[in-house]
């Protein structure tokens, strides 16, 4: 039998939407052999990469395991361990200031930047691309960049803060400077993103609605507080989900530009169950710190989906 | 029934031939089916200390030992030290790890405690230094071989010390002389500092030496430096920071900016170890090397290399050829000798003689000297997190913002509770 027989659909596909889908459906059951093999590329990866290692993860973290020793079954100690170590909240606090710093700016940025390139200007699509750019540019590349940038003694950053009189923070090297360094150059790599989603939703905004509200008087400031802002709701709602997810993992930036320094001032969750792990051989812990870690990603977002009727508009 | 396996059939046949071909391709590459065969055994060794400069020194060990053993092959992989011990622990848990690898004399506990390394038999131990081949061995069993000794002294820069009228060191100083000096050489204006010494772990349970302290009690039960002695040594190096040293915001204790400010002719004085003679044998100016001074006693600071088996080695036989050779031929012994790589660990000292003058800098019997006080680093079955707890409180204090007492008294509080 050859593959194009084998796809194509073996019974004309008879009017009606219900026996249409029906046969859809018995098509690929029928052909699940198929179906499976062109998934497999995808899924087997998936499941040996991703799936599986999250369930081992719900073992190792009932164990005393350095990598290397039998694992020793401790129950659930781990858990208690870490509910009782003050590391565990101090890196939750940084990662939480992480996204209450990260968010507010790339939403505000992003979304800036959508406006204007939402324009009739002359080279957007060239404005879009740059600003994209950074998106799909490596985290490792971005981030030893900025390190640069932001060098305390020779930094392009700080020659100019110096030049114009301000003063020169000691960015990485500072502890209260060091989570906003990762934080700003954190919003600048992911503008490019949610500018994306949010062009996406300016341009599905019905002109009309914004016609009739221009021919009722509204002036610009106030089409775009009651019925721009509102009708992007959906694409803001997606941006803040996706975002806080991300942020919640915050970990290559950190990795790169201060290690989690100085002094532990920037330190993140994922940071650290990096450290609990490669660093000092403490799987247990760090898998139990990553169902940790999961479980305030779950809540906040069901909060959020919960909390979304409240304020997002479908149009 | 026979629809669904007819169906199956096609996509499970291709599948399987998909897989099988990707199975033929992985064995095809992999090292010890060799052995079965009949054909040469490789061993592969895995090492940190050829990283930076010595990798030819290492391959030119290697071709010795295959042109004296034809039956065994020898992959070499050398890993940047920074990156080395993740590496190693990823791949002794995933069952990668190569044949025999190198270990330090820090973690070499953990790795024997933890079942990893083969016991080694019939070992001619009479080659050795007893005191190193001693630190590789565990309850009575050796599971590893010196590889090589070195350790830290006093660099000074001539020329500098000529231009500021300053006296250059004798291995009578104390901190008190190096201060003082210290001081005097320092001029910001020209970016010219009078010392650097890290003030992390490994420079600090030396320092807590040679103030006369300990760093952990005799039982190895709990942190001994919440002392006078302990307290003097985090002053002494805490207090060069911004004086008479740069601190961290200009840039200390990144990646070769030491090295590279003494090759510069912008240090004076530098408080480092014997591997960086052939970095800095090109430097454009005078330089030579002192015993480190002490506070009420000598003390330096000495580390120590040695080679292991993997217990899950197919190949331990010819493994322990390689690293017997690796550790104690004369080939090796020349090698180090010539290149002013770490020392050799030989019991035979007058086997070191050529090393004293094998050029810069002049006064290589310092190097010798420092043997009379060594001190090894305190090892703890958690290493890692002990040396991160002091390099923490240390860079606290140096930066201000805990009190220097504080800070010690933090850092034994963790290493206190690390040792329970």
């Amino acid at each position: 039998m050859s593959v194009v027989g084998a796809l194509r659909p073996t019974r004309r596909p008879s009017a009606g939407g219900a026996s249409r889908a029906g046969g859809a459906r018995g098509s690929a059951w029928r052909n699940r052999g198929w179906v499976l093999l062109f998934l497999a590329p995808s899924a087997i990866p998936l499941l040996m990469f991703t799936v599986l290692p999250m369930l081992g993860s719900v073992w190792v973290s009932l164990h005393s395991w350095n990598l290397i020793s039998p694992m020793r079954w401790v129950g659930l100690d781990n858990y208690r361990g870490l509910l009782d170590d003050p590391t565990t909240r101090h890196v939750f606090r940084n990662t939480l200031l992480y996204c209450l710093g990260y968010l507010p700016l790339v939403y505000a940025g992003g979304l800036g930047l959508a406006l204007a390139l939402n324009q009739r200007l002359r080279g957007r699509s060239l404005f879009r691309a740059a600003f994209f750019l950074p998106v799909v540019t490596s985290w490792v590349v971005v981030a030893l960049v900025w390190k640069w940038l932001l060098n305390p003694s020779n930094g392009l950053v700080n020659t100019v803060l110096g030049a114009v009189g301000l003063p020169q923070p000691g960015w990485w090297t500072d502890p209260t400077w060091a989570l906003p360094a990762v934080i700003l150059s954190s919003a600048w790599k992911d503008l490019g993103f949610v500018m994306v989603i949010m062009l996406a939703g300016l341009q599905a905004i019905p002109a009309d609605v914004l016609e009739a509200a221009r021919a009722d008087g509204a002036n610009a400031w106030q089409r775009f507080w009651r019925i721009t802002l509102p009708l992007l709701s959906p694409s803001t709602f997606f941006v803040v989900v996706i975002s806080l997810i991300n942020g919640f993992q915050v970990f290559d930036q950190v990795y790169v530009m201060t290690g989690g320094g100085p002094s532990g001032a920037s330190q993140v969750v994922v940071g650290q169950i990096y450290d609990l792990t490669f660093r000092y051989g403490r799987a247990g812990e760090a898998s139990a710190l990553s169902w940790l870690l999961f479980a305030v990603i779950l809540l906040i977002t069901a909060v959020q989906i919960r909390g979304q009727k409240r304020w997002v508009h479908h149009a | 029934m026979r629809t669904i396996i007819r169906r199956s059939a096609a996509p499970a046949a291709i599948a399987l031939t998909l897989a099988l071909g990707a199975c033929a391709q992985g064995s095809a590459t992999r090292t010890d089916d060799a052995a079965a065969t009949g054909g040469p055994v490789t061993v592969r060794y895995m090492n940190f200390s050829a990283n930076g400069g010595h990798e030819q020194d290492l391959d030119a060990i290697k071709s010795a030992f295959e042109s004296a053993n034809p039956d065994i092959k020898i992959q070499l992989e050398t890993v940047p030290y920074d990156d080395y011990f993740t590496k190693l622990q990823t791949a002794v848990a995933g069952g990668t790890a190569s044949d025999a690898f190198e270990l330090n004399y820090e973690n070499f506990v953990t790795y024997s405690s933890n079942g990893s390394l083969a016991a080694l038999k019939d070992v001619d131990g009479s080659a050795y230094k007893p005191s190193l081949l001693e630190a590789f061995s565990a309850d009575g069993t050796q599971y590893g071989l010196p590889e090589s000794f070195s350790n830290v002294v006093l660099f000074y820069n001539k020329d500098l010390f000529a231009e500021a009228g300053v006296d250059e060191p004798t291995a009578d100083w104390t901190w008190a002389d190096e201060k003082a000096a210290a001081e005097k050489l320092t001029d910001k204006k020209k970016g010219v500092w009078g010392d650097y010494q890290p003030i992390s772990f490994f420079e600090y349970y030396k320092a807590v030496a040679q103030a006369g302290g300990e760093f952990v009690s005799p039982d190895g039960s709990a942190a001994a430096f919440d002392s006078d002695a302990g307290r003097a040594a985090a002053e002494w190096l805490v207090g060069k920071s911004g004086t008479t040293m740069p601190m961290e915001a200009d840039g200390a204790g990144t990646p070769d900016f030491d090295s590279k400010l003494f090759k510069d002719g912008k240090l004076a004085m530098w408080h480092t170890g014997i591997w960086m003679f052939g970095g800095m044998a090109d430097a454009p100016f005078d330089w030579d090397i002192v015993v480190e001074p002490g506070d009420t006693t000598k003390a330096s600071a000495m580390f120590t290399n040695g080679a292991v088996v993997n217990a899950q080695s197919k190949n331990q036989e010819a493994a322990q050829k390689w690293v017997t050779f690796l550790t104690s031929s004369d080939e090796m012994v020349q090698k180090r000798l010539e290149t002013s790589w770490e020392l050799p660990p030989v019991a035979d000292e007058s086997q070191l003689a050529s090393y004293l003058d094998t050029g810069e800098p002049k006064n290589r019997q310092a190097v010798f000297d420092s043997l009379d006080a060594t001190v090894l680093p305190p090892v703890i079955e958690r290493q890692q997190e002990m040396q991160d707890a002091v390099d923490k409180q240390l860079g606290d204090a140096a930066a201000g913002r805990t009190p220097v007492d504080e800070a010690v008294a933090k850092a034994a509080k963790a290493v206190d509770a690390l040792l329970k």
